[in-house]
């Protein structure tokens, strides 16, 4: 069982067109809502009975984030979708995007009818430009099929979405961060409360959901909540999207159901390349923190399972690295990356972030003191659950992972000022 | 949940009361509970990004920043558990990082915020062995000092100017790590309230450029003085070391200026020491000016009054203190003369009225609506300005009619009009209102002004405010009467925005009498001018010096050397300036705020009060024994007694003086030039506002009299004809000119407002 | 005092500002402009710096910045903040391509290095710098989110996947 939710019209010519997703269905599930046939309560009763879990990163039930909106509560209200797809690993969204865009749209429709809003907005990464111009397609195919707009299909409610292109930030993932960059300013988190259920878009009441949960939408309304939860295991429901890569012979994007095996997905992708060992795995992104690929071998994919072995599930990305790899160049790498992309605001990761690259570079760099790695270990500490937004742990949490995984691999560069791996 | 509600907390074991949905920090901090911070300022709003206040609150497994935190019933919070003080000791290791950590060569060092919450949560060695972060000073301007690799990216002074300045002139460009504070490209900041953000900032990352390198905090001794430049009454502190005032501060009253003051309360001190300062008594022998001794000055001045006796004018400043004004008063009463004047800016005396806010300072940023006129009360009275700023951004709305454009600071309505037609859009308002009367019936409504007078009914708090541009229009009266009947009509306060630190103590204590003309168009036998150069403080500096030129005999009490003093003077008597001197004002509201001298008077400077009672001794008259300003006080305060102030006319006036012409001046006075303090005040004359005598003229009005902009051209007003450069300014309606007064160029001209013509030069 | 969410909008629009940019650029600020609310011009400023880059050849200037803040009546400090925290923004001349290479850890296990040591190489300049003849600016970037096709680099609007030092050649020498 794959490729039976978001990539499910995958083997469509170009299933990106209007009347390609139509011939499988496609927003059947609208005109059914819009019709009457189901009531907006109903939709988010589905959506709480798939237990569907935001599949940006965080894993938020998608059903309860929707039902902290009154859907008769006066003024303008918001569905956002988060389509600033950047954690390292993922490239998911940006099938979604290319492949199955009416999917999504209908999905935020459904949305907005759900929680009474009347527009939308998807912000998608800056650098996404053919996925843009695809999803910008599809806007105007639905808007010229009377699908988007007023008075949709004649049903009295309306609904327009547009694109906000994002312009190069990792945190504008975060979904404050998100509104903010919408908002014409930097993109740096909001501190919350106030969420964005009351404070959102334009300080209105807004809903933020991931590509691939709002794509999954009009399936879980057509299939029914308790179908989709049922392709998955207990608390993590349906199936999922992963985005596996590294040293494998097939990297790319997996739908399978939740609780799959990693051995399975392994197997899906190629397998290891050149038959090497897999050493060691980053289960969700590079934000979480890495498993030993034996342990790794032994893991199925849901969320209970990798918070079992101390990561997460993320958003699905999957980096598989084999024995050639140093994990103290790995580490650098990444701790580079939060350095880069911290927003500034927050002191503990503003300041920490660089500190943890710095000695990380050093250690690599064969100038590490014996000392660096409990200063790291303490530095990690100090950003962790101290900051805004996530970002701060995101930064800690892989740096504290390698150390309890492949510590071996820190001190012998710190004691022979080279790389026991040999990279 | 209501404001007022109150709930219970429980902070490190004390139980504290604190309102309904307050943050965290608010509580404690009434209750005196310490948390530290450093993004956290009680007047911006929250950012809760410097992670410096985080605390353990009960069942909340991570530290909340108590900033952002709002208080709930039952709450309980520890903020020194070993959970809050490693997050505290956490944060402060990692601002510390990149800190430069050079105190010693700081400005801030010792009154660091950053070095005070070090002491007691930082370690004694850093583990930080990388390279430390290095950013470029900014050059913002003449006031602020910038030290950016001292910044913590507490992002408190961009904040500031976004939400109190109202100009968002600072801002933190780039990201993470290399988020720099910055204007970003090279360019000062402007904001005539942008002194605040040195002291809004903890660390020594912007501080004050005149005081930069000249003390060090802890050599300070603290005195509290009252601004003497308007009529707000900011609370001030000084800083003062070895009898020089190093640097001023603002003194917090939230009644008055909360913890803020202007640019211009803030920097003129540095006049005090200004080689302009006159500190010996000047006396002029036959033409020629010798310096002099008390005793032969105050003879000589002592005999000149005596000639003039009842034919004396006194002209003050209205910035001079009770006890001055009171005792000038008393002088010149007992010489026989009840000539005294201190509205020296006014430009109509048709009726008299007791000018005055009308409410008090808080009621400003409370008022629903308001309609300004003749008034840029950003530039006049800075705090006002704030406080009505606060206002609007609260719904209150806020119209103008003025004789030429604003920059505004918030979504205001301007009427922009020649100053002749300014009392018809005020009767179109008043006649839209419902108001009856000449000029009012024929006053022609359109949509703007039927809104204005709309909202103003409408406003359960509205308020009309004639600022200083209404009283040196030659139809002050006009503007006033109708003001009046407006208020009448809408229910609306009727306030003025008073020009001098003590025009309304002036008023109270009897310093004001006919008028200007009554004292200048015939010459008096003598004059007593106190805190007044002829050329810059009066309205009409040619009709001024006319009289004072024909005048038997001129005694000035001046701080400073003044050659538009010196051309009319016989003595000058030097007397000391703010801060060398006790002395009460009465601000706009009517608040009686009395102050001590912070330093010895310098040279041989005396006291003002002084000067003026051995006077009175000197011209044997009666009363002139106190032994103390607060004696002076005291009988001031009991002659002012019963004195209301009252904004409303005693007459009505609704004949207009001032016809349409062919070309009108606009002689505003701009912030830095309103008196002889703040003239000589260096860094404040370097600003952007430090208005320079020029001839600003919209592009089409220019073109009709053949001029473009960096041209020289001639003005003529009342036969004087001055050179000055011209300067485009859309700002400026058709038919008028904008030329200053009370700046260098424009000592010769006449009245502040009135008829000119322009040429070529 | 609580949060503050208000547009950061200038008092006084700049006069003239409806003749800034060129028909075309206009137009197209305009159409995002349309899809915000109508007093949050400034959510166009994205799209705005985004749009007078391209037609300024790949970079942004500080009049550039003047002039978006002026059309979308901003505080200009406003417009450098968001120019200088978004990495898609650049505000020295670049390359007429801009090669941004990934080098996360997909890319990098993945062999992004030789890549980047390949293009160093053959055009003679480091990531970040410029050819002289202006041809070519290297750019080291963050995940760009097709890891699937790792090692991998982003020109213009296209994305590269798979790269091989012979595919990175073929590609280079086939841009104008």
């Amino acid at each position: 069982m794959a490729n039976e939710v978001c990539l499910r019209n995958n083997d469509l010519e170009r299933p990106w067109l209007l009347e390609q997703y139509q011939s499988r269905g496609g927003y059947e599930q609208l005109k059914r809502i819009l019709a009457g046939e189901i009531t907006p309560a109903q939709v988010i009763d589905e959506v709480k009975a798939a237990n569907l879990r935001g599949r940006g990163g965080a894993g938020f039930p998608t059903g309860m984030k929707w039902s902290f909106i009154s859907r008769e509560a006066p003024g303008q209200k918001y569905v956002v979708c988060n389509s600033d797809e950047g954690e390292p690993g993922t490239f998911k969204d940006r099938d979604i995007l290319r492949y199955n865009p009416h999917q999504l749209i209908e999905g935020m429709i459904i949305a907005g009818y759900a929680i009474g809003a009347t527009r939308g907005y998807n912000y998608i990464r800056g650098e996404f430009w053919e996925p843009y111009m695809r999803f910008q397609g599809a806007i105007d195919e639905a808007r010229e099929a009377g699908l988007l707009g007023e008075n949709i299909l004649g049903s009295g409610f309306d609904f327009d979405l547009h694109v906000h292109l994002g312009g190069g930030a990792y945190v504008c993932g975060e979904e404050t961060a998100l509104l903010e960059s919408i908002e014409g300013k930097k993109g740096q988190p909001r501190f919350k409360p106030p969420f964005p259920a009351h404070f959102g878009l334009y300080g209105r009441p807004t809903i933020i959901n991931n590509t691939e949960s709002l794509c999954s939408i009009p399936v879980i309304i057509e299939k029914g909540g308790k179908w989709f939860s049922e392709i998955g295991v207990a608390n993590s429901g349906g199936s999922k999207l992963f985005s596996i890569s590294g040293n494998i012979n097939k990297p790319g994007v997996y739908e399978i159901p939740m609780g799959t095996p990693f051995a399975e997905l392994l197997e899906m992708a190629g397998g290891m390349r050149d038959g090497r060992k897999c050493k060691a795995v980053i289960p969700g992104g590079s934000s979480s923190p890495v498993i030993p690929g034996e342990q790794m071998l032994d893991l199925t994919m849901d969320y209970d399972s990798i918070q079992g072995a101390g990561s997460m599930l993320g958003s699905g990305a999957v980096i598989v690295m084999d024995d050639t790899n140093c994990m103290v160049r790995v580490l650098e790498r990444m701790s580079y990356f939060y350095y880069e992309e911290s927003c500034g605001q927050c002191t503990p990761c503003r300041e920490g972030t660089g500190w943890l690259y710095r000695v990380v570079s050093r250690i690599e760099n064969g100038q590490g003191r014996p000392e660096d790695l409990e200063l790291l270990e303490d530095v990690t500490r100090k950003i962790a659950g101290r900051t805004i937004c996530a970002l701060g742990d995101a930064a800690a949490m892989p740096v504290q992972g390698m150390l309890k995984h492949f510590r071996d691999e820190f001190e012998y560069h710190i004691e022979h000022k080279r790389c026991k791996v040999g990279a | 949940m209501s404001e007022d509600q109150t709930v219970t907390i429980e902070v490190d074991g004390r139980e504290i009361q604190a309102k309904a949905g307050q943050m965290l920090i608010d509580a404690t901090d009434a209750a005196g509970i310490n948390i530290p911070r450093f993004c956290y300022h009680k007047k911006l709003s929250v950012s809760a990004n410097c992670r410096m206040c985080l605390v353990e609150v009960a069942k909340v497994p991570k530290p909340l920043p108590a900033c952002a935190t709002p208080v709930a019933e039952g709450m309980k919070v520890q903020t020194r558990s070993p959970l809050a003080i490693a997050a505290q000791k956490g944060t402060m290791e990692f601002l510390l990082i990149n800190h430069p950590l050079d105190c010693p060569v700081c400005d801030q060092g010792g009154e660091c915020e950053l070095q005070d919450v070090a002491l007691g949560y930082g370690d004694d060695v850093s583990r930080f062995v990388e390279g430390k972060r290095v950013v470029m000073d900014k050059e913002i301007g003449p006031l602020i000092s910038t030290d950016l690799t001292r910044c913590i990216h507490c992002t408190r002074c961009v904040r500031f100017g976004a939400e109190i300045a109202g100009v968002r002139e600072l801002g933190a460009t780039g990201r993470g790590e290399h988020m720099t504070i910055g204007t970003y490209i090279e360019k000062s900041v402007d904001s005539e309230l942008s002194g605040n953000m040195i002291d809004v900032c903890p660390v020594g990352s912007l501080t004050s450029k005149p005081f930069r390198f000249r003390a060090r905090a802890w050599e300070l001794i603290q005195r509290d003085a009252i601004a003497p430049h308007d009529a707000v009454g900011s609370n001030l502190h000084l800083h003062v070391r070895r009898n020089e005032v190093m640097r001023v501060h603002p003194k917090e009253n939230d009644a008055v200026n909360e913890c803020w003051i202007s640019d211009r309360d803030r920097f003129s001190y540095t006049a005090l020491n200004s080689a302009e300062r006159l500190d010996t008594p000047l006396v002029k022998t036959r033409g020629e000016w010798k310096e002099s001794g008390w005793h032969e000055a105050l003879t000589r001045v002592a005999s000149g009054l005596k000639e003039a006796g009842s034919d004396l004018g006194v002209l003050a400043s209205p910035g001079c203190t009770v006890e001055e004004l009171h005792l000038a008063r008393k002088l010149a009463n007992g010489l026989g003369s009840e000539r005294i004047e201190t509205r020296l800016r006014q430009g109509d005396f048709r009726t008299a009225a007791g000018a005055w806010l009308g409410q008090s300072v808080t009621d400003l940023e409370r008022c629903s609506a308001a309609l300004l006129i003749g008034s840029n009360v950003r530039k006049e009275q800075p705090i006002f300005g704030h406080r009505l700023r606060k206002a609007a951004l609260e719904g209150c709305d806020v119209s103008f009619i003025n004789p030429l454009e604003l920059e505004m600071n918030y979504a205001a309505r301007q009427i922009v009009t020649p100053p002749a037609a300014m009392a018809g859009e005020v009767a179109a308002v008043a006649r839209a209102a419902g108001a009856a009367g000449p000029l009012i019936d024929q006053a022609e409504v359109t949509e703007r002004h039927q809104a204005i007078a709309e909202r103003l009914k409408a406003a359960p708090a509205a308020t009309l405010l004639l600022g200083n541009l209404a009283q040196a229009h030659p139809d002050y009266a006009v503007l006033l009467t109708l003001a009046s009947a407006l208020a009448k009509a809408t229910g609306a306060v009727l306030g003025q925005l008073p020009a001098g630190a003590n025009s309304v103590g002036a008023q109270l204590v009897g310093a004001v009498g006919d008028g200007l003309d009554a004292m200048l168009a015939q010459p008096a036998k003598g004059y007593l001018l106190m805190g007044v150069e002829p050329g810059y403080d009066l309205w009409d500096p040619a009709a001024a010096n006319a009289a004072l030129t024909q005048s038997g005999f001129v005694v000035a009490l001046s701080g400073f050397r003044s050659e538009s003093l010196e051309a009319v003077a016989d003595v000058i008597l030097p007397v000391s300036a703010f801060a060398e001197t006790s002395g009460t004002f009465v601000n706009a509201e009517g608040t009686w705020q009395s102050f001590a001298g912070a330093v010895s008077p310098k040279g041989e400077t005396r006291p003002a009060w002084k000067v003026l009672r051995v006077l009175g001794n000197l011209l044997d008259l009666q009363g002139f024994d106190h032994d103390s300003s607060e004696e002076v006080l005291a009988e001031a305060r009991q002659q002012a007694e019963g004195r209301q102030l009252d904004n409303a006319p005693a007459d009505a006036v609704t004949e207009c003086r001032l016809v349409d012409a062919a070309l009108t001046r606009i002689g505003d006075v701009p912030i830095y030039a309103v008196d002889a303090l703040v003239r000589h005040a260096a860094p404040l004359q370097k600003t952007r506002d430090a208005i320079a005598a020029a001839i600003y003229i919209n592009e089409s009005e220019a073109a009709k009299a053949g001029l473009t902009a960096g041209m020289q051209a001639a003005v003529t007003q009342n036969g004087t004809r001055v050179i000055l450069p011209v300067t485009i300014d859309p700002n400026i309606p058709n038919g008028c000119v904008r030329i200053p007064a009370g700046v260098a160029g424009t000592e010769q001209l006449g009245g502040q407002f009135g008829e000119v013509t322009l040429e070529k030069a | 005092m609580g949060f503050k969410n208000a547009p950061m909008t200038t008092v006084k629009p700049v006069e003239g500002k409806e003749n800034l940019f060129s028909p075309e650029v206009r137009a197209e600020i305009d159409s995002w402009i349309a899809k915000y609310p109508e007093q949050w011009r400034q959510s166009a400023v994205m799209a705005a710096l985004r749009i007078v880059q391209d037609a300024n050849g790949g970079y942004l200037t500080e009049a550039l910045m003047d002039q978006v803040a002026a059309y979308l009546d901003m505080p200009a400090i406003a417009v450098y903040e968001v120019a200088t925290f978004y990495s898609m923004y650049e505000l020295k001349p670049v390359g007429r391509h801009k090669v941004c290479v990934c080098t996360n850890v997909s890319c990098m296990v993945n062999g992004s290095d030789k890549i980047v040591d390949h293009m160093e190489q053959k055009l003679g300049i480091k990531l970040g710098e410029t050819t002289e003849d202006g041809r070519y600016t290297l750019k080291e970037v963050e995940c760009l989110g097709a890891c699937g096709g790792a090692p991998m680099f982003q020109i213009g609007t296209k994305y590269y996947e798979n790269l091989t030092p012979e595919l990175v050649d073929s590609i280079l020498d086939g841009l104008e």
